[in-house]
Order: C-alpha cells, then sequence, then structure tokens
C-alpha cells in the first residue's frame, strides 16, 4: 500500500518535472529575435509541416462535408428542413469538426514526423555537434518547427472548412436536390463571423500550438535509441489527441456553452 | 593556473546514475601542444570532452578554459565560447540535410558575413585538406565511415579554432585514411598552433602524436606524462595498457559471478 502511494507520488513528481521542463523548453526556444536567416527557415519548415499536409487535410474536409450533408439531409428531411442543410453542414464545420479533425490529423501527418526528425537528429549527435559549433539548436532547429506549426495548423483548419462546405455542397444540392438558394442563403444567415469562424480559428490557434509543442518537445526529449523513437512518436500521437479532444471539451464550453 | 595552460580540469567529479564515472580529475592541458587522454573504453573518456565542451554539468570540481569557469557560462556566453572549439565527434555527427560543402561552410555561414566566394574559397581549402574536395557535392548518406569523419574534421577546423577535441579520432579508418588522420592532426597543430585533445585509445597513433599523455582509469587519472616517460613507466596497469597486454590487473571482464556456476545453472542468478 505504502509502496502504491510512493509510486503514485514519484509518478506525480516526474509528470510534474517533464511539464516544467517543456514548458522552460519552449520558453527558450520562443525567445529569440527574429532574422532574415530564421525566416527563410521558417518558410522551409511551414512547406514540410504544413503544405505537405494539405492533401491529407483536405481531401478528408471534403469526405467529412460530404457525409455531414448526407447524415444531415436524411434526418433533416424527415422534419421537411432540408433547407437548412447549408446551415448544420457549416456550424458544424466550423465550430467543431474543422480544428479537431484538423488537429489530429495534423498530429498523426506532422507531428510524429517533427518528433522523429528531431529525435533522429539527437541520436546521431547532429543536435549536440550544432551546440560545439556555437548554434543553439533551440533557436536554429526547434524554433523555425515551433512557429511552422503555430501558423500552419490555424490556415488547414480553414482550408478544411472551406473544402468541407463545397463538399456538403456537392451532395445536398448537387446529388440529394435540396435547392441552392436555401443551401447558401441559410448557411450567410445563421453563421456568425466571430462567434463560428473566430471561435473555430480561436480552437485552432490553441490546438496548434498544443500539438506541435508536445510534438518538438517529444523529440528533443525523447532517449536516444531506436525503441526511445518510436516511442516518443508514440506518445506524440496519443498525447496530442488527447490534449486537443480534452481541451476541445474546455474551449467549447466556454465558448458556446453559455460560462463566459 | 599556469599562462601556458589552456584548459585546466581541476578536481572533476561526475557522477550518472549510481555509477561515479570520475572521482577528482586534474588536468592541465597547455596551450598550442597535443594531449592525449587515453584509458581503456568505458572509462568516460568521451564525458569528459563532453564536460570540457560544456554539455555536461559536473557534479563537484570545475574546468576553466582560459580562466574562465565552463559550467557557470550564461547560455549565450557559452555559446560564445564554443565558437572558439572545434570538437570532432566519434560519429562525425554531420547534418544529414546538409552536402559535404554545406556542412562545411556551416560554422562560417553562422558565425561569419563572409562574402560567398570567401566562403567557398575557405570550403575547398578545408576540403582539400582532408583529401575530399571532390566529394564536396556528396550527401552525408553517401560517404563511407572513414569519409565522414574526415569532412567533420574539415568542418570543425573551418573556424580555425584555438581548441579542438578529438574524441577517437582513430576507431574504424583503414590505415591509409589512418595515417592521413594522424598526420592531418600534427600538421594542423603545427601549422596554426591548434591546442588538441585527443581521447583514444589507439596507442600507437596516438602516442606517435602527443605531447603529453593522461592516462584515465577508474574515475582518475592514473599516469601522466610525455609517451616516452610512459613507455616505461612502472605502474603494472599503466603498462599493461600500455603495452596492451591482455592479462595484468585491468580486468578484461565485466564484473560477474563465477563462470563455472553460472554455466552450470548454480550462479546467483537464473
Amino acid at each position: 500500500m505504502i509502496e502504491r502511494i510512493t509510486h503514485m507520488g514519484r509518478r506525480g513528481c516526474d509528470l510534474l518535472e517533464a511539464v516544467g521542463r517543456a514548458s522552460i523548453f519552449l520558453g527558450q526556444s520562443m525567445l529569440g529575435r527574429p532574422s532574415a536567416e530564421g525566416f527563410s527557415l521558417w518558410v522551409a519548415q511551414v512547406y514540410a509541416v504544413g503544405v505537405l499536409s494539405l492533401a491529407i487535410v483536405l481531401v478528408s474536409g471534403l469526405f467529412i462535408g460530404m457525409v455531414l450533408a448526407l447524415q444531415g439531409y436524411t434526418i433533416l428531411v424527415g422534419f421537411g428542413a432540408e433547407d437548412a442543410l447549408g446551415q448544420m453542414v457549416s456550424l458544424a464545420l466550423l465550430r467543431e469538426l474543422a480544428p479537431v479533425v484538423a488537429a489530429l490529423l495534423f498530429a498523426g501527418r506532422a507531428g510524429s514526423a517533427l518528433t522523429a526528425e528531431i529525435g533522429l537528429m539527437k541520436a546521431t549527435e547532429q543536435l549536440t555537434s550544432m551546440e560545439m559549433i556555437g548554434v543553439d539548436p533551440l533557436r536554429r532547429i526547434v524554433a523555425p518547427r515551433l512557429w511552422a506549426g503555430f501558423v500552419s495548423l490555424p490556415l488547414l483548419t480553414i482550408g478544411f472548412s472551406v473544402v468541407g462546405v463545397y463538399g456538403g455542397y456537392l451532395v445536398g444540392v448537387e446529388w440529394l436536390g435540396v435547392f441552392e438558394g436555401s443551401y447558401w442563403g441559410n448557411m450567410q444567415a445563421s453563421v456568425g463571423f466571430f462567434t463560428d469562424i473566430g471561435n473555430g480559428v480561436v480552437k485552432s490557434i490553441v490546438f496548434a500550438i498544443v500539438v506541435t509543442w508536445i510534438a518538438v518537445f517529444q523529440g528533443y526529449d525523447l532517449v536516444p535509441t531506436s525503441e526511445g523513437i518510436s516511442r516518443a512518436t508514440t506518445r506524440t500521437v496519443v498525447y496530442s489527441s488527447l490534449a486537443v479532444l480534452g481541451l476541445d471539451f474546455v474551449l467549447t464550453a466556454v465558448m458556446f456553452g453559455g460560462l463566459s | 593556473m599556469t599562462a601556458s595552460s589552456l584548459v585546466e580540469v581541476e578536481n572533476l567529479h561526475f557522477t550518472r546514475g549510481d555509477r561515479d564515472i570520475f572521482r577528482g580529475v586534474d588536468l592541465s592541458i597547455p596551450r598550442g601542444k597535443i594531449t592525449a587522454i587515453m584509458g581503456p573504453s568505458g572509462t568516460g573518456k568521451t564525458t569528459l570532452l563532453k564536460l570540457i565542451g560544456g554539455q555536461l554539468n559536473p557534479s563537484g570540481g570545475r574546468v576553466l578554459i582560459d580562466g574562465q569557469d565552463v559550467h557557470r557560462l550564461s547560455r549565450k556566453d557559452l555559446f560564445q565560447m564554443r565558437r572558439r572549439m572545434g570538437m570532432l565527434f566519434q560519429s562525425g555527427a554531420l547534418f544529414s540535410d546538409l552536402s559535404v560543402y554545406e556542412n562545411v561552410a556551416f560554422p562560417l555561414r553562422v558565425h561569419t558575413d563572409l562574402p560567398e566566394s570567401m566562403v567557398r574559397d575557405v570550403v575547398l581549402m578545408k576540403l582539400e585538406a582532408v583529401g575530399l574536395r571532390g566529394a564536396r557535392d556528396l550527401m552525408p548518406a553517401e560517404l563511407s565511415g572513414g569519409m565522414t569523419r574526415r569532412v567533420a574534421l574539415a568542418r570543425a577546423v573551418a573556424l580555425d579554432p584555438e581548441l579542438i577535441l578529438y574524441d577517437e579520432p582513430f576507431v574504424g579508418q583503414d590505415p591509409i585514411s589512418m595515417g592521413v588522420l594522424v598526420q592531418l592532426i600534427r600538421r594542423l597543430n603545427q601549422a596554426l598552433g591548434l591546442t588538441a585533445v585527443v581521447v583514444s585509445h589507439d596507442i600507437k597513433e596516438t602516442l606517435s602524436i602527443a605531447d603529453y599523455v593522461y592516462v584515465v582509469a577508474d574515475g582518475r587519472v592514473m599516469a601522466h606524462g610525455t609517451p616516452a616517460s610512459l613507455d616505461v613507466e612502472q605502474d603494472a596497469r599503466v603498462s599493461q595498457f600500455v603495452h596492451g597486454e591482455p592479462d595484468g590487473p585491468v580486468p578484461f571482464h565485466y564484473p560477474a559471478n563465477d563462470f563455472h556456476d553460472d554455466i552450470l545453472g548454480q550462479g546467483s542468478r537464473p
């Protein structure tokens, strides 16, 4: 019994220590003067992290929009309310599905790649040798990747929404025959710029920070062996997925749950 | 601290987990000379280099480089100081996303404002010195182990550092590139007045270039002196190591229970 309590205590201390290390890590990487060179490193990372995730995010957005329209139509048509399809698809996407699903896809596509890349640099002593050359890897390797993630995911989320709404249009209007004017008209009437689009973007910014932070820290902090890299990559996906879903609940409660 | 020594290691202690790696190491590395740190594998020679480079923090004692305590510098000052050092890693540790040329150019690009034409000249000179000017467009993954080490050496001296730390420079080299490396280390030291620290257990090669040798084992400096004086060292452990004899006071086996009992299944562990 005592042993179990000590064990739990030790786990708690370890967790606290890891959170502390991760915070110092974040602070040290983000506090740096921007430079022209840093900008070009950042652009390269936006390409690796953002542009290369575009395909998976957009294709998923299209399918999710189509499925939403299909499911929504079969329910709404029972009430004779299929004219509200545009409203349903757009609100579901903007408020929930686009930020959450894009973040989950981003964690799997870009987050795991970030962890593995930085982890392998650590395992092959590239980070150490960079330190010995007198260049801080937190500035040169970590910071551009963090900023690239912070910027890319909100943009990907917007793309996800746009494509999803269009997918809903394809299924709802082109296939199932909802009146085009009511699909767009209802959407325009019910979607608020700040309440829906704005809150969705705020969510995706929060998710972007959390997912990128977890991914990069897991890579930087891992045990530099092949087993360590595989475990850290798994942890990136698991932790960021859980963090995204948990935070989504909190954010939804604050934004739409009447708590504020 | 004498004026002629660039690096002073004073009463250095280092613990990893429950294991004491160093228990009071004192070294003094004279300016402009080649100092070798030798010892059996697993005595923490690489750890010692990492302590000198400020990558690990000692649990006691201090390391002074040019009078400055490495482990009390701020992060910024530490990186500033490392610009005056070069380190050759055992694995080479080249940046895998950059070509050979860009790897050697990296320190020049980040620390100097040299125009591109001059960067090019310096890189080609350094690559020529290690015999790999023709390999400049290859990626690190396309290089053999020996070539990787030579590119890493070219990168380590790209900024003409005052102090260069070699971690096992001779391991895994064929006889030709070994000879080239030995010559190169000596030439760099003589021509540029570099202070060099060579960590190695290749006795013949190391003794042939070192001006002064420290033998480290059991967390301490066991012996030190010029190569000639070590060759005639009376201490049994030192002479076993220097002459490479399998039998002697330094055990070849990792501590274990009795072999006979172990193999008949009567040891302490199943």
